[in-house]
């Protein structure tokens, strides 16, 4: 490119700016706008984060008398200690239902709310308005309705439906529904805004050529939907993963709902185990990770180009 | 060739309208389309032309009116039992499926033979000669090719119907004159009927048997192109169909075949396309083709002439397109085989037959937002 530029001005120096001769050679300046942030970023993020692994490989004294392996006892302890090990298999059993039903359950009602009719704006406002409640005020809020003194259990044996409360927090389901609550209008905005970008007359299309609803959705809408639903479901996912406060004031957490998270937190501030609680962290990230990849695996095989655009 | 149009008699539309919210945008259309015509849906954007379209594929449920096929009704069936092709102004191409499956699509739906879908598949990809592309997706194809995808997979199904949604408002001009002669072929040689809608008065007149001209959901006129082009039924046809001069002018005399209509001293004879009286107020409209400015080959023709001030000359190649003021003020475009100075005098004429007068009231109705409508509820 360079060469060109010299030769076709026909003398040795360019009379173009320096920006733009820079430019010719893929070097472009404005990014120098960038150190800023990327100070910040090393200072805040990728510094703490690399001592943070760096303190995974430093064992407590007792971690390394209890489970030895010199600087991985950690590493060890995390996976033979059943105590702590259990805890990934009860937040994947939180996390993975609960995105799946986040997603699944948006589809029809971003599919419903997709149209324009009235009295949308206050549909879509209800749907999306838990969104703007903490996690703590959805837990009281579930304890207050759903407890076993709730006005839930309360209508329901005056009701005569059931004659002792059923319990439906400072349990397993306690969190699920703390999860779907603060997870569903997150998915379902991210998916009707995924809805709104496949164009309607792809759809028309397929409707004059002879497909019912069922089949146009499965053999049109759905293919083009899926890279979205892939995003979706990594999103949810992550946030139900990490989830910290309900599993503690809705959940049991002790037991059902004894989440990753509880387990760091129980490592770092009960017994002031900096380095079991790095690792914990690590675990989870890196669970995470296993996760999403597999996800993008599967969306790699799907169909990954513009959907249409919204005419 | 064995792709062929199903065949039936005659569709006819009765009375059918369309209103959004209570703004009408399509009213009282009646229409017989016999098998193997191609119909022109002609008019500006918001006439209504792409919501009676809409409306005959099933996109759209009708607010008055019928559609009869054989006399067997057909608005009440849904779009997917219709048996139509359809062709959008965006292709509305599937873009996650190769060629070759946009095109089977429509004959998976009618649960053919694997074998029987592979091989009109194929027939109807050589027939638009996409051979080399038909593994590719739609987003790797130029528009022109896409075009012909969205052609392919209409007409594989062997539609009763052909509907075309402004197919070519999206290629640029030179691919717009190759497609059009293109959808004429396969019309011809597949026995298609087609329902054709476009903004475009030339591709309208050159690719269609009979032409309906809307305008704010209303049919102004129906007719072969020779006869809309040689007697539009009044001045907003007339606008369409190329007689881009429209001046208001006065009638002063009414004669047996001719009147005399003049504005500021602009004065021509010309003809009452509707009986008129001295001193009626009416609309003029003359093709700038015959407008001429007088010279050594263009002699007065039968007596008919006039002037007007030169205030723009075009050089077109065979002769210059010259914009011409008259006393009154009005813009006219006139040919002329030379250049005339800018600012002078020229003198005009013109054939009194080719000179139609038109009644100047055309019923104006209100503002043109009928397309956003329209446009959002064939979303729905």
């Amino acid at each position: 490119m360079s060469v060109l530029t010299i030769k076709g001005s026909g003398a040795g120096t360019s009379s173009a700016s320096l920006r733009h001769r820079l430019a010719e050679r893929g070097i472009d300046t404005s990014l120098l706008m960038l150190v800023p942030a990327l100070i910040f970023a090393l200072a805040l993020f990728i510094y703490p984060f690399s001592y943070g692994i760096g303190l995974t490989f430093q064992p407590s004294a007792a971690t390394q008398q209890a489970w030895g392996g010199g600087m991985f006892a950690n590493y060890i302890a995390f996976f033979k200690d059943s105590f702590v090990f259990d805890s990934v298999w009860l937040t994947m059993r939180l996390a993975l239902p609960v995105a799946v039903f986040n997603v699944l359950a948006s589809i029809p009602v971003a599919f419903k709310l997709r149209h324009r009719f009235r009295g949308k704006k206050l549909l879509t406002t209800l749907v999306v308005l838990p969104i703007t409640l903490g996690t703590v005020l959805t837990a009281q809020g579930l304890l207050i309705f759903a407890g076993r003194q709730g006005w839930l259990n309360r209508f329901l044996i005056q009701i005569h439906l059931i004659d002792q409360p059923i319990q439906f927090v400072n349990n397993y389901w306690g969190v699920v529904f703390s999860l779907v609550i603060s997870g569903f209008p997150f998915a379902f905005l991210l998916i009707s805004s995924y809805l709104s970008g496949i164009d309607p007359s792809i759809e028309a299309a397929a409707k004059v050529m002879g497909a019912n609803w069922h089949q146009r959705f499965r053999r049109v809408i759905l293919p083009l939907l899926a890279p979205g639903l892939a995003t979706t479901s990594i999103l949810t996912f992550v946030l139900a993963f990490s989830v910290f406060p309900s599993a503690r004031l809705v959940g049991d957490a002790m037991g059902a709902t004894r989440v990753m998270s509880l387990m760091a937190f129980r490592a770092f501030g009960e017994q002031n185990d900096y380095p079991m609680a790095s690792t914990i962290a690590v675990m989870m990230g890196l669970i995470e990770l296993v996760v999403i990849a597999l996800v993008l695996l599967w969306r790699s095989s799907m169909y990954k180009g513009s959907s249409g655009g919204k005419g | 060739m064995t792709i062929a149009a199903s065949r039936f008699e005659s569709l006819e539309l009765h009375g059918v309208g369309r209103s959004f919210g209570g703004r009408s945008a399509l009213e009282d259309l009646n229409l017989t389309v016999r098998a193997g015509e191609f119909i022109a849906l002609l008019g500006p954007s918001g006439c209504g032309k792409s919501t009676a379209l809409n409306c005959i594929a099933g996109l759209l449920p009708l607010t008055h009116g019928q559609i009869l096929i054989d006399g067997k009704r057909v608005d009440t069936v849904a779009a997917e039992k219709r048996g139509f092709g359809m062709v959008f102004q965006n292709y509305a191409l599937f873009p996650h499926l190769s060629v070759e499956k946009n095109i089977a699509f429509g004959l998976q739906m009618r649960k053919i033979s694997k074998s029987e879908v592979r091989r009109r598949v194929a027939e109807a990809i050589a027939l638009v000669k996409l051979e080399e592309h038909a593994t590719k997706l739609p987003g790797q194809l130029s528009g022109g090719q896409q075009q012909r995808v969205a052609i392919a997979r209409a007409v594989v199904v062997e539609p009763r119907l052909v509907l075309m949604d402004e197919p070519l408002s999206n290629l640029d001009a030179k691919l717009r004159l190759e497609m059009r002669t293109e959808i004429r072929r396969l019309h011809q040689s597949l026995g298609l009927t087609t329902l054709y809608v476009t903004h475009d008065q030339e591709e309208a007149l050159s690719m269609a048997d009979r032409l309906v001209v809307l305008r704010e959901g209303r049919v102004q006129q129906v007719g072969t192109p020779q006869e809309l082009h040689n007697g539009p039924a009044n001045w907003h046809v007339a606008d369409f169909m190329g007689y881009r001069n429209l001046i208001d002018m006065d009638v002063t005399t009414v004669g047996a075949a001719t009147v005399t209509v003049q504005d500021n001293g602009f004065a021509l004879r010309a003809t009452a396309t509707q009986p008129v009286s001295v001193g009626d107020k009416v609309r003029v409209a003359i093709r700038p083709e015959d407008l001429m400015a007088v010279s050594e080959v263009v002699p007065v023709h039968s007596g008919n002439t006039t002037q007007a001030f030169v205030s723009v000359v075009e050089y077109h190649g065979r002769e210059f397109a010259v914009g011409v003021t008259t006393p009154g003020g009005q813009s006219l475009y006139v040919r002329s085989d030379h250049a005339p100075v800018v600012g002078s005098t020229i003198e005009l004429t013109a054939d009194p037959a080719r000179v139609l007068v038109f009644p100047a009231d055309l019923v104006e109705a209100s503002s043109p937002s009928t397309q956003e409508r329209e446009l959002a509820e064939v979303r729905r």
